[in-house]
């Protein structure tokens, strides 16, 4: 028997436990220490939402220029085809 | 291919400009993140992305699906910023771990220490709060926005790379381990630590005065 996960543990483990890629025995650990513990449960609930997220942060688009040229390269390598 | 895969590969392919329009919108601004973390300018970066789309646009024809076709484009991408990276004198290496890859994710202070009821557990004031309303809310998402972009902007360029790849342009772990080369277990270590970071950012947004 092993000894239950200590929160501190349990928030390093969290990107992969999210990623399925724990083993079983370690998933189920920390699972169970979710069941548990409300500010665990939370901290993961959060890093699942900041996953989420994190694409409300970059909007930056290409100049429009450069992207203009692109359309036109796009069409007249397909018109030649 | 997932059907909805082949079906814009089969548009792009018979040149369809819509598809083309939207893909170039779609993915431009990871593509530009990424660039940006092994060149030395955004102009650079600008350039990357540009000539990594017009290989695209000639090489669309012998795309054969075996990988998928974003895996395709951003291996293009990565392979033509660490060129140009190179030539810049920038590297990035991404098989090595740097000591800001390594250490608590998470203030130790937010844990008791020995000698306290539950060592290694949270300090009633260090646990996380519940965020509400949640940043997915849409009149929180205006505002959360800008510090997001601050957030994932002050990201060591490896992690910066990682996080948007995953959870901007939504690649697997394995993509991401094909598109950088790097392991599966590499590219979790620095996604959690980005994810970390930023999810501390969104909470200095709940709790501004949090004190532990």
């Amino acid at each position: 028997m092993t000894a239950p996960l200590d929160c501190v543990e349990v928030v390093e483990l969290v990107t992969s436990y999210l990623d399925g890629a724990l083993d079983d025995a370690t998933a189920e650990r920390v699972r169970e220490h979710l069941s548990l513990c409300d500010g665990c449960a939370e901290y993961v609930e959060q890093m699942r939402v900041t996953a989420g997220v994190v694409a409300a942060g970059v909007e930056e688009q290409l100049d429009p220029g450069v992207r203009d040229r692109l359309l036109s390269a796009f069409r007249d390598f397909h018109r030649k085809a | 291919m997932e059907q909805a895969t082949a079906d814009l590969v089969a548009r792009l392919q018979a040149g369809d400009e819509d598809a083309f329009a939207e893909v170039l919108a779609a993915w431009s601004p990871a593509m530009l993140r990424v660039a940006r973390a092994h060149v030395s300018t955004q102009a650079s970066a600008e350039e990357v992305v540009q000539d990594t789309w017009l290989a695209v646009i000639t090489g669309l024809d012998g795309f054969e699906g075996r990988s998928s076709l974003r895996t395709w484009v951003f291996s293009i991408l990565v392979n033509k910023a660490k060129t140009r990276g190179v030539k810049e004198g920038r590297t990035l290496p991404f098989s090595s771990v740097a000591p800001e890859d390594a250490g608590p994710t998470v203030d130790p202070s937010r844990f008791q220490g020995e000698g306290e009821p539950h060592p290694g557990g949270w300090r009633p004031d260090g646990a996380p709060r519940a965020w509400v309303p949640s940043p997915e809310d849409a009149a929180v998402a205006a505002e959360v926005r800008g510090l997001l972009a601050e957030a994932i902007d002050a990201l060591p360029e490896r992690q910066r790379v990682v996080i948007t790849l995953r959870d901007v342009q939504g690649l697997t772990s394995a993509e991401v381990s094909e598109v950088l080369e790097i392991s599966p277990e590499n590219q979790r270590v620095l996604l959690h630590r980005a994810r970390a970071k930023v999810r501390a950012a969104l909470e200095s947004y709940y709790r501004p005065a949090v004190q532990v």
